[in-house]
């Protein structure tokens, strides 16, 4: 059944890691947006990024479930490449059906929510359990009501996602991506297309989220949010991690003039 | 100075009415229309030399109902054909490789670019460069060889010249549908482990279909008009059969009359459909008020345009 290598030993990392990247590079053209990036994610643990715009830290996150092929560096999820296959000591890249089944166990959540307008929240919840792990119709329907439930809209399970304010379609969202089981969940500025107002009910969903033991990786500008769930908060800019460790002690007294510059602006 | 009151009574706001301002031109311009409308339809109705008996007589006519029906099924065997030849056209042109994408765009530039007429004729005289079709496979010889002339009937050749012609439109309208779904929808779909193949089936298509429906219920009105050029190669569609009628009664108006009163019949029928095809596939969009023909009614008898009422 589980067919998905574990490659941990052999990279001496640590069997608990859920993501694991290593001397990430990625280039546009002559623009290398990822200069060497780090980072380790226990299983179970909230990471949180931060930085300027450009910084690359989206780009990043979506190197990490394959959206973009990263250029040089190790990248491990639970153990095992997203987009290749080792073999012989060389990496085989996968073709686009076996890239899926290793995208469905690593969510995401976007910043323009992303929802599917011609189907309805429910529908939305339901059809890559259904068409993609070919799960029983009752059965996805009942873990989607249950997902629904849990984000407080149940009783919006047959509106459109347009009939729905933006902190309600971020919360189908997550449910939508929760709805596959997903081993990490990947949260893209997640807030930042939202109205003030409506910013708290999607953090208060994460946050039970966190509270649950479900390992994510958060791009975000909520500092408060990185301060109160984050396990370790990372800061990004220019392609590079320049400062990362507890949130508390970094947001207190970043050791990088660059962090305590933008630290100084965001707060 | 001094400001001049007008008047000493209290006015109560409740009871002050708008007058609606008077448009004389545009009561000119309707009586003008309603006369002009008139004359036309007095003059069908009492020249006699509409034959309007004669029409009636023909427009049930067997040659003519067959030539309706040829007719539609070219009309629906093309637009299938259009539908998927466009379709896979659209898709090489959105390919990233260069080698679908030019050959395709090629195809487009050749087959938009000339007209129907044109290339009627030209695929009817394949014969005349293309003597045999053959598949020879070396080594074992001749599997089978058939004479072009055999082949090019005029109802291929019309299937296969309009169907070509109306490929590169429907290759644009797939195109353009298809690249107006948001970039995200298909990132979405693969972060939750959809397929190339199932997004564009589930997800992207579903989207795009909003934006091509409409265009391509024209192209299915326009191409149901363009047929009629196939009677140039003697198709007996219904063009073809009514002329063949008037050929030896010499009753030429009437006939055109019953072929324009069935192609409008076919075209409303057709507008119908396209009405209902469009609304399911916005189902997320429109609260549905009323029918399309109340819609229409309501607004046919409509002197002013609705005015906002304070």
């Amino acid at each position: 059944m589980n067919t998905v290598a574990t490659h941990h030993s052999r990279f001496g990392v640590a069997p608990t890691t859920m993501v694991y990247a290593a001397g990430i590079r990625k280039s546009y053209g002559n623009l290398q947006v990822l200069k060497g990036v780090d980072l380790t994610v226990p299983v179970g643990s909230v990471a949180c990024i931060i930085g300027p715009s450009g910084s690359g830290k989206s780009t990043f996150l979506r190197c990490i479930n394959h959206l973009e092929e990263i250029n040089g560096g190790l990248l491990l999820v639970d153990g095992d490449f997203v987009g290749y296959r080792l073999e012989d000591n060389k990496l085989h890249e996968l073709p686009p059906s076996a890239i899926c089944k290793r995208r469905a166990e690593i969510g995401m959540v976007f910043q323009q929510f992303n929802l599917f307008p011609h189907l309805t929240v429910l529908e939305n919840l339901i059809e890559a359990p259904i068409r993609v792990r070919k799960e029983p119709a009752a059965k996805a329907t009942a873990k989607a009501m249950a997902l629904l439930d849990r984000v407080g809209l149940a009783d919006k399970r047959h509106a459109f996602p347009k009939q729905l304010s933006g902190g309600q379609q971020q919360r189908v969202a997550i449910a939508r991506a929760l709805a596959m089981s997903p081993k990490v969940l990947l949260f893209d500025e997640p807030t930042s297309a939202l109205d003030p107002e409506l910013v708290g009910e999607v953090l208060e969903v994460m946050k039970d989220l966190a509270k649950e033991g479900i390992t994510m990786i958060v791009v975000t500008h909520e500092i408060g949010f990185a301060r109160e769930v984050a396990d370790q908060l990372i800061f990004m800019d220019g392609g590079i991690v320049v400062e990362s460790g507890d949130p508390r002690k970094m947001i207190a007294s970043p050791k990088s003039p660059r962090t305590k510059e933008f630290l100084a602006r965001v707060l | 100075m001094t400001v001049k009151e007008e008047g000493r009574q209290q006015i109560d706001p409740n009871t002050l009415t708008v007058v609606p301002l008077r448009h004389p031109w545009r009561l000119t311009a309707v009586v003008l229309v309603v006369v002009g409308v008139l004359l036309i339809v007095r003059s069908a109705i009492f020249n006699p030399n509409f034959q309007w008996p004669v029409v009636a007589t023909y427009l049930f006519n067997p040659l003519i109902m067959n030539g309706l029906g040829q007719t539609i099924s070219l009309t629906f065997i093309v637009m299938v054909l259009a539908i998927v030849g466009g379709t896979i056209a659209a898709l090489m042109m959105l390919s990233p490789s260069k080698l679908l994408s030019i050959p395709a765009m090629a195809f487009v530039w050749l087959f938009r670019g000339t007209p129907a007429l044109v290339q009627l004729i030209l695929w009817y005289n394949l014969s005349l460069v293309i003597k045999n079709f053959s598949l020879w496979i070396p080594g074992y010889g001749t599997v089978f060889s058939v004479s072009t002339n055999d082949v090019m009937t005029p109802m291929v050749a019309a299937v296969v010249a309009l169907s070509l012609h109306e490929s590169g439109y429907m290759a644009e309208i797939v195109r353009g549908g298809l690249k107006s779904v948001n970039r995200g929808q298909g990132e979405a779909a693969a972060c939750l482990g959809m397929s190339p193949g199932l997004s564009l089936r589930r997800i992207i298509l579903p989207q795009a279909m909003r934006m091509i429906i409409p265009p391509t219920g024209n192209e299915t009105i326009n191409l149901l008009k363009t047929t009629s050029l196939v009677s140039i190669i003697a198709v007996g569609d219904l063009l073809y059969s009514a002329q063949s009628i008037y050929a030896r009664t010499f009753e030429t108006m009437p006939l055109l009359l019953v072929v324009t009163f069935w192609y409008l019949a076919v075209v409303s029928v057709m507008s119908v459909a396209q009405y209902y095809l469009e609304r399911y596939y916005s189902r997320d969009e429109t609260r549905h008020q009323g029918g399309a023909l109340a819609l229409v009614w309501k607004n046919v008898f409509r002197f002013r345009k609705n005015e906002v009422v304070a």
